[in-house]
This record gives C-alpha cells, structure tokens and sequence, in this order.
C-alpha cells in the first residue's frame, strides 16, 4: 500500500503499546486477586487468642477456637509423656521431619512444655474432628496395642499422645502444632510464636 | 460544529450565572447574618503528628459518648504509626482489644436518657458534614443559661451536646444585636451575630486552642476515610502510567493511520 | 487434538488448536465480519470514541461490580455497614468501590455524548432506526440499573430517592397506590425492596443490558456506521467490493480507540484517585449517613444523571401530569427517526432553523440538570418550566421545522479524515 512505511517503527510501538499495555492489565488485575485476601475483619477474628490454662487438671484435655477451629489443650501426665516413647517404632513419622508445627515444637513431645499439647484439632487425612481416647487398651476402634491419643473416626486415623500419626493410618502427617506461647505460666497466647525466651516463662 | 460548541458554552455560561445570581439573592436583607460560614478548618491528613494529637484529643474527650463504629484501634495505631504497645495504654481506656473497632463506653440508652437523643457515631461524620462543619460545631459553643446544659451552638442551633471542652477552650459568650432591615417593602428587625466573647479562659490559649480542634477535625477527617493519604499517592502513579501508555497508543494510531488516505 | 490434524495428508487451512476450534467454533469468522472486516467510514471524529468507551466502562461495571458484590450484605440491618466494611476492612475494596460508582457516572457521560452524536449527525435516520431504538431501549434499561444500584449502599439518599421515585407510581390513577406497594412489596421502602432491587441490580438488568448491546452493535453492524458527513460509504466501492471510503475496523479503529481509552482513563483514574466523590456528585453526602426513615435529607436531589426529568417532574405543580411528562420526555427520543423529515443527517449540512433548536435543546437538558439540583423554588422553578417547554418544543415541532429546513448540498464522498 505505502513503500516508505518504517516497518522497524510500526514494530517497535506496536510492541511498546502492548507491552504497556499488558503491564497496565497486570496491575489493574491486582486489587482483584488481592480483594480475596482475609479482610481486615477475618484477620481480626482470626486475632491471637489468651487461654487461661489454670483450672486444666493433669490428663484433661479443653478445647478452645481459634480461626474457627478447634484447638486442643491437654494437660500431659508423666504416664501419658512416658507413653510417647513406647510406640515410637510405629509411628509414621516420629521425628515430625514431613509435618507442620512451629519450630519451637520440632521435638519429641511436639509441645513448649512437655506437661501441655497445644494441637490443631483437625485430622490431617480429610478435616474431620478426631476424638480422644486417652486411656490405653482395646476398644471401640482401637487394639490392645493401643497406648492412648487420638482417634478419626471418619476414616479410621490414629495420633498418639503427641498428635504423630500410626502406621496404618490413611493419614500421612501428624496433627498439626499452631503458633502459641506462655506469657506466663497459667496462660497460653494461641496464634502468636512468641520469641524463644517466652517459650517458658 | 465548532460555532456551534460555543454557542453552546456561551449560553450555558450566562445561565449558570443567572441562576448563581438567583440563588446569591433569594433572602433579601432579612435573613440572620452567619459569619462561622466562613471558617474553615483547612482539614488535612498529612501530618501524623497532627493526626495522633487528635487522636488523643478524641479518645479524651469525645469517645466517652461518640463512637467510630467502623474504625478498629488497630487501623489507627497502624496509620497513624502509633505502636501496638502505646495506643494499648494511651488510646484504649475502655478494655476493648486493639482488634475491636472503636466502640464508647456508653450504652446507647441511658446516653437517650440524658441527652434526649443517643450521640451520632462519628465515623463518617467527615464525609456527610464535611470537615468545615465539625470546625465551625466545636467552636460554636456559646454560653446560654436556657439550655438545659447550659450551652448552645451556632451551627446547630439548641444541640444536645453539652460543650465538653469548655475546660480547655474557655466559655464564650454570643453577642447578638438587634438590627432593622428591609424585606418586601416592610421593615423588620433581624439578629445579627457581632462574635464571641470570652467569658472564662481556658487551660488553651485561643491560639493553642484552635490547634487542639484542628486536631481533632484532621483526626475525624482521615477517620472518614482512611485510606485517602495512601490513595492520592497512589493516584500519581497510575496516572503517569496512563500517560505513557496513552502516548505509546497515540503514536502508534499515527503511524498506522500513514496507510489511509 | 493436534495429532489429528498432523496426520491429515491435505493441508489445512489452519493447522492445530486453532484450526481445530475454527472447524467447530466461529470465532474467526466473528472476528472478520465485526474487526478486520468490518468496513467503517474513515472519516469519524472525537464524537466517535464514545461507543467504544461505553463498552470499556460496561466491563469495568461488570467486572468491578462482581467483586462488590462478594462482600456486599443486601439486608436492612447490614447493608450500609457492608459497605464501609469493603471501603475499609476488604483489601483494595475501596478501589473497587470507587471504580464502580465512578463508573456509574462515567457511563452517563459517554452515553449521553454517545447519544448527542446520534443527533448531530443523524445516526438515527433510516437505515438505522432499529441501532438507534435498542440504544434507546440500554439507556432506559440503565437508569434503571442505575436507580437499583443508587439504593444498594442503604444511605439516607438511597433510601428518601428510593422512596419518591417509586411514591411516582401512586400517581396513575386508581392503581396506583396498589401498584407502589407491589413494587416495594412494603408499605414503604424497606429491606423487602432492597433485596428485590438488589437481585434486579446484579443479575436480572446486567443479562438484559449486555444481550441488547450486543444486538446493538449486531444491528449496527448490518447496517454499517454513519459518519460526521451522513454520507452512505457503501454507495461507492472499489472493484472488490469494499467501499471507498471505508477502512477495516481493525487495525485503524481498534488502535485509534485505544487512544481513547488512554485518555478516558486518565480522567477516570483521575477523579477515582483525586476526587471520588466529584464534589458530592457523584457520591452524595447525605449519603454517608445510613438510612433514616424518620429523617429526610434537607432537599433529596437524585444523582446528577437522571436530573434533568427530575426538574421536568417538579416544574409541574400537580403530580400525575409531572409524572406522565417526565415519561415523556424519555419517550420522544424514541420517536426522534419519525419526528425528523430532513433528509438530509449531518449537522454539518443542516439549516441554521435545526441548529438552533439543536442548539436550545442541549442547553435546555444541561440546564434541567442543573436546575434538578437546586431547591424547587423561586426562580428555579421559572426556568425549569422554561426549559422544559424548549425540551419538548424541539421534539414536538420537528415536524414541522425540519421539513421547511434549508439544507446545504451534502457531497458525494466523505471530507477527509481525522
């Protein structure tokens, strides 16, 4: 049509328009994804929560909500702790290498203090509710072989007094730890790690 | 088309100036002087400092029947660049967590026991009323043994509020004058607003004392919306962005259209 | 998918994902009839951005208005809340927010500048009055959407305007009143109505809107556009057919409108960014004070784009005429194609008696929507009743006035090119 068309130049602007172009999209795009993000009000709710952990008897277990889930406190007894090493060959991961817990919890009784377990009371196979069944022996589930924790009975999960998960289990990662720490000693703070000195007060 | 675009201005200019001119003069002499009108706050929100004065200001002495139903303390601690730790002890004294949105400590019922009308939360106070009108309100109060708080306002005539800063801003009195007028050929008298009068001083000097409700209005006007620092900067950028990509289409549009002849 | 091609000993026209979908999908044959081979006249003018930029902004409205309304509550109790809840509490809401009321108004603009080019250049006249009665029929439909949408946010405005306009339907005589209460579904605006309007807000209206512009630009399409000559380009063609003073809508229209879109947004960006409330325009400040039915705003005043009919409503003293004549006055542009007897379509070849009345006409609804802002009173009501017999006047004399027009020789190809 036109022999002195600057092709290089009709190039060179198509591709500096589109790309402007492109970027500018990008961005606009922004504020969408990022309006999905927990909202002001869902990260109030999900705020940390104070427990006051004082009235918890040795072997009693409460349950708080955090992030509209169900957090478990149990108060550990020296037998319960003492059952924490008998099991360990049939665990599926004793040493909690492929599961979730803050670093603090990257232990064997998977706690800040092995006298209490802080867990995420959701199973970690499908998001059903485990029940417990602390005391060790056969029962409703459960062998003979059974040293006590917790037990899904959606699809037939097994914790051990440490939230580790058995063999056996169609589950494949221990209950989960959630960020928490004591400010002091009859108060759990769930939600916040905390730095290590307050681990322990 | 081009004469005609201006015919078009031209006349939409001349109107625009009747009706203006209607409106300037539709009261006659006889309508009450209102010399606040002209006050203005001035209202920013770019100073921090001015903004956690203000802060301050209205959790001392506003907060005990206005609430800011939508704000949480933890917004305003986090815009304002209070710490966590020191809006805990300078800006909460109601027990709320720094999560909760700013709630008075009054029940809404006995405050419409005591004041004839529960007080008007005060979140977007800014945006309906604009920040002039919180400034004109707050140094509108007149000493008036009528009231059964013994105060009224210019701008809102017989308000419910008591004046709560009469500690700190002083006690004024009104001084209106009765003056002849003239409206439809009848003469008339008229109350003319002369100014304010201080009375009792207060802990401010005048001069402190406008600082301490500008605060406040500052303080009110970036609780209407928040955002409105982050979203003129932001605004910049989009723009020159726009510019460039506009150039970028401009020239490509020349450049292609050398084929159409 | 692409095996199946590879192995065909023919070659095809279009080989792999594309040519299979071009097989079952007319997607490229979309593209040539509405973009490469959409032939449109080369002469179009500034005038000629707006249909494009009614487009962007009818996708800023959808897209901006989906995301509202995942964080929108359409109840009494919660409503107004929601929103400061997405102004301030949802990341970004506020962007969002102000995109889709910014928007609103953006919309008005370019549609009533998109309709002011139809009647300069006579775009309505045959053979495109069905273009111009579909458009008609999108700017009803949007002031509709336009009042539901202005009720959502459940401010003391939204609330009062909802109530006087739906209050207009109790003027027809003897239903009336039965029918204000079916369409509140209460005895006076309530959660009841919001929730209606909501639903007729975000999915009955936007299905119908994007089904007519689409057979807007179908029916425009088959016609093919006017252009600030009024002359037909397809009366002159070139041995292939094409018409000689026509280009392909793509690349010459889709690169020149994105100039327009560039600078659309930058004065879109610009009052979202510097001015979202345009000065209590378009967001209005009684509006920030949540709905009070036991408290009228000082003086209720529609948002600025339905203005104009609200002043015409006022101008006159009794209720039922007030109603019919606002009615009316949206109505005659339906009938614009039949009032107008000249035969020839630009302004540019048209009498002076046209461009006076043209003339009148635009100052006469710029005025209107001035006056529905103020007060009903004094001087204001004068010139609304003023303004409102020029706004009829245009419409009902065209009959006559048009058919005595004298008219310049109109060429017989396009002048040039922009």
């Amino acid at each position: 049509m036109n022999d002195e068309v600057d092709q290089g130049r009709r190039h060179f602007l198509t591709l500096a328009t589109m790309a402007t172009g492109a970027i500018g999209a990008g961005f606009a795009a922004v504020p969408f994804v990022a309006s999905w993000k927990p909202s002001a009000r869902a990260r109030a709710l999900g705020a940390p929560v104070t427990v006051d952990v004082s009235t918890l008897e040795p072997g009693a277990i409460m349950t708080v909500s955090w992030r509209r889930q169900p957090i478990w406190i149990v108060r550990r007894t020296k037998e319960m702790l003492a059952s924490l090493a008998q099991a360990e060959d049939r665990l599926k991961d004793p040493s909690s290498a492929s599961s979730d817990q803050p670093e603090f919890a990257h232990n064997n009784y998977r706690s800040r203090k092995p006298e209490y377990l802080v867990l995420v009371g959701v199973c970690t196979h499908l998001g059903c509710l485990p029940k417990t069944r602390f005391d060790p022996g056969a029962g409703d589930g459960v062998g003979p072989d059974w040293p006590g924790g917790f037990f899904c009975v959606c699809h037939g999960s097994k914790f051990d007094l440490a939230g580790r998960v058995f063999e056996g289990s169609p589950a494949s990662a221990n209950l989960r730890v959630p960020p928490y720490y004591f400010p002091d000693d009859n108060t759990v703070l769930l939600g916040e790690s905390g730095s290590a000195a307050t681990g322990v007060a | 088309m081009r004469k005609l675009l201006s015919c078009l201005f031209v006349a939409l200019c001349g109107f625009t100036g009747i009706a203006g001119a209607s409106s300037g003069g539709g009261g006659g002499g006889c309508t009450p002087n209102a010399p606040w009108e002209q006050w203005h706050a001035n209202a920013s929100v770019t100073s921090l400092s001015s903004l956690q004065r203000g802060a301050r200001n209205y959790v001392n002495y506003c907060l005990g029947c206005h609430s800011l139903q939508y704000m949480r303390y933890s917004r305003i601690a986090e815009d304002l660049d209070i710490g966590e730790q020191q809006a805990k002890s300078n800006l909460i004294f109601t027990g709320a967590s720094i999560h909760d949105y700013v709630k008075s400590a009054m029940p809404a019922k006995d405050a419409e026991e005591w004041f004839g009308r529960a007080p008007p939360d005060l979140s977007l106070i800014a945006r309906a009323r604009g920040a002039d009108y919180i400034y004109q309100f707050l140094k509108g109060f007149y000493v008036d043994e009528g009231r059964p708080t013994g105060a009224n306002n210019l701008v809102l005539k017989d308000t419910a509020m008591p004046y709560v800063l009469a500690n700190v801003g002083g006690q004024h009195k009104a001084v209106f004058t009765l003056q002849k007028c003239v409206e439809n050929g009848e003469e008339k008298m008229v109350r003319h607003f002369d100014g304010l009068e201080t009375v009792v001083p207060g802990e401010l000097s005048e001069e402190e004392y406008d600082g301490f409700v500008r605060d406040i209005v500052n303080f009110l006007q970036y609780v209407g919306e928040p955002v409105q620092a982050k979203r003129q900067r932001l605004g910049v950028w989009v723009i020159l962005f726009l510019v460039v990509f506009t150039l970028f289409a401009w020239m490509l549009k020349k450049e292609i259209w050398k084929d159409v002849d | 998918m692409a095996n199946g091609n590879e192995t065909e000993p023919s070659k095809a026209p279009a080989t792999g994902l594309s040519g299979w979908l071009e097989a079952r999908f007319p997607g490229h044959k979309f593209v040539r009839e509405h973009l490469t081979g959409y032939w449109a006249p080369k002469n179009f003018n500034f005038w000629y951005f707006f249909g494009s930029l009614a487009l962007v902004v009818l996708i800023v409205q959808i897209v901006s208005g989906i995301f509202l309304a995942m964080n929108y509550t359409p109840s009494e109790e919660a409503a107004f809340a929601s929103i400061e809840y997405i102004m301030r509490e949802v990341e970004w809401g506020w962007l969002i927010r102000y995109m889709h009321s910014t928007g609103a108004s953006a919309f008005f603009i370019i549609i009533y500048l998109h309709m002011f080019r139809g009647m300069l250049y006579g775009s309505y006249k045959k053979p495109r009055e069905l273009v111009w009665l579909i458009g008609m029929l999108i700017y009803v439909l949007l002031m509709a959407e336009g009042f539901f949408g202005y009720v959502l946010p459940w401010g003391n405005m939204s609330y009062w305007g909802a109530q006087v306009i739906v209050s207009l339907f109790s003027a027809i005589p003897g239903v009336g009143d039965g029918l204000a209460e079916w369409v509140r579904g209460d005895y006076s605006i309530s959660g009841i109505t919001l929730n209606r309007f909501f639903a007729l807000h975000v999915v009955a209206l936007p299905l119908l809107l994007v089904m007519l512009v689409y057979a807007h630009i179908m029916a425009l399409h088959e016609v093919g556009s006017n252009n600030p000559d009024g002359v037909e380009i397809k009366k002159k063609k070139r041995a292939d057919g094409t018409p000689l003073d026509g280009i392909p809508f793509h690349p010459y229209y889709t690169y020149k409108d994105m100039v327009g879109v560039g600078v659309f947004l930058i004065i879109f960006c610009a009052v979202i960014f510097f001015a979202p409330t345009f000065g209590g325009l378009f967001l209005e400040k009684p509006n920030f004070e949540p709905a009070n039915a036991l408290s009228t705003p000082e003086h209720i005043a529609p948002v600025w784009y339905f203005t104009p009919y609200y002043a015409i409503l006022r101008a006159v003293p009794d209720k039922l005429t007030g109603a019919l004549l606002m009615g009316l006055a949206i109505v005659m542009f339906f009938f614009l194609p039949w009032l107008d007897r000249c035969k020839v379509k630009s302004i540019r070849y048209r009498g002076t008696i046209y461009k006076v009345f043209l003339g009148a006409f635009a100052v006469s609804f710029v005025a209107l929507a001035y006056l529905g802002l103020q007060p009903a009173e004094g001087l204001y009501v004068v010139l609304a009743r003023l303004f409102t017999v020029i706004y009829f006047a245009f419409f009902l004399l065209m009959p006559v006035y048009t058919r005595f027009e004298k008219t310049r020789p109109v060429p017989e190809r396009v002048t040039g090119h922009a």
